[in-house]
C-alpha cells in the first residue's frame, strides 16, 4: 500500500498535522466527513449524533466486539462551510484529557482529486505528544497481549 | 515491556541528546565523550550506562579501549513511534476512499 497519509508532529509544537491526498472529487471526500452512516463505516464508530451544520454537535461511540462501549468522544462544530471547512472540537468522554481543538480543511484539486488537511491542537505540548503515543502504546500492549496469549498456551 | 518507556526517557534528557548526536558522527571512548562536556566524568558515565541499557548506545572492545557507537536499528525503532498514529489515519482514510469510490448518490 502507497503511504499516503503524511502526519507532521514538530518537535515543541502543541499542533499535529495530517495531509492527505485522495482520489475522489472535493464533494464526495466532504460528504465522508458529514452523513453519519458514512463517518460510521470508515471511522469504525458508531454515531450517536451527528449535526453537520454551523453551531452544530455531535457524538461518537465506540463498542468492543462484546458490545461494552470502550470509547465516547463528543465535540461541537463552530465553523462549516460545505466542501471547504469544518472546525470541530474532539473531547473523549470519562478521561482526563482537555478538549482539542480540530482544523478541516477540504481542497479541489483536480475534477476527481482532492486534499485534507488537518490541524488538531491540544492544550499543551505534553498532551500532544502523550495522543501521538497512543496508537504506539496500544500496539505494545497488542503486542503483549498477543505473547501473553501464546506463553498461555505453553502452560 | 519497561524498556521501551525507558527508551523515551533515556532521549528526554538533553545531556543524552547530546552524547547520542555526538556519537552518531563516529565511534568514540568514554572519556573522549567526557571530554566534550562540562560535566563529571562520573555523570557521563551514567548517561552512557543508561543509554546502553537500553540498546541506543553498543559498546565495542578495541584492543584495551571500550568505544560507544550508535545502534541504528534501536534509533530507528524510537524515531519510528508516530508511524503507529499515522498508520491509523492511514487505514481511515483507505477506508473512506473505497467507501466513496463505489458511493452512488441515492436519488
Amino acid at each position: 500500500m502507497e503511504r499516503k497519509t503524511k502526519v507532521d508532529a514538530e518537535n515543541g509544537k502543541q499542533e499535529i498535522l495530517i495531509t492527505r491526498e485522495f482520489d475522489l472529487p472535493v464533494e464526495l471526500l466532504f460528504k465522508a466527513f458529514v452523513e453519519p452512516e458514512i463517518v460510521e463505516q470508515w471511522m469504525g464508530t458508531k454515531v450517536l449524533k451527528l449535526e453537520s451544520k454551523k453551531h452544530g454537535s455531535y457524538q461518537f461511540e465506540t463498542s468492543d466486539p462484546k458490545g461494552n462501549v470502550v470509547f465516547r468522544a463528543n465535540g461541537t462544530i463552530p465553523e462549516f462551510i460545505p466542501n471547504q471547512k469544518i472546525t470541530r472540537t474532539f473531547e473523549m468522554e470519562n478521561t482526563p484529557f482537555a478538549v482539542q481543538l480540530e482544523f478541516l480543511e477540504f481542497e479541489k484539486l483536480s475534477e476527481d482529486t482532492s486534499k485534507l488537511v488537518m490541524q488538531i491542537v491540544y492544550k499543551s505540548v505534553e498532551l500532544r505528544d502523550q495522543m501521538l503515543k497512543m496508537p504506539f502504546a496500544h500496539g505494545l500492549n497488542m503486542a503483549h497481549n498477543r505473547l501473553q496469549e501464546v506463553v498461555n498456551q505453553l502452560k | 515491556m519497561n524498556l521501551r518507556r525507558d527508551v523515551f526517557q533515556a532521549i528526554a534528557d538533553p545531556t543524552r541528546r547530546a552524547i547520542l548526536i555526538l556519537v552518531a558522527s563516529q565511534s568514540m571512548t568514554a572519556g573522549a565523550i567526557a571530554s566534550n562536556f562540562d560535566t563529571a566524568r562520573p555523570t557521563v558515565s551514567k548517561h552512557l550506562q543508561i543509554l546502553t541499557e537500553c540498546e541506543l548506545l553498543q559498546q565495542q572492545q578495541n584492543g584495551r579501549e571500550v568505544y560507544y557507537q550508535i545502534n541504528a536499528k534501536k534509533m530507528k525503532e524510537v524515531a519510528d513511534f508516530i508511524e503507529p498514529f499515522r498508520n491509523m489515519w492511514d487505514d481511515r482514510f483507505n477506508k473512506l476512499e473505497a467507501i466513496m469510490k463505489n458511493y452512488k448518490p441515492e436519488k
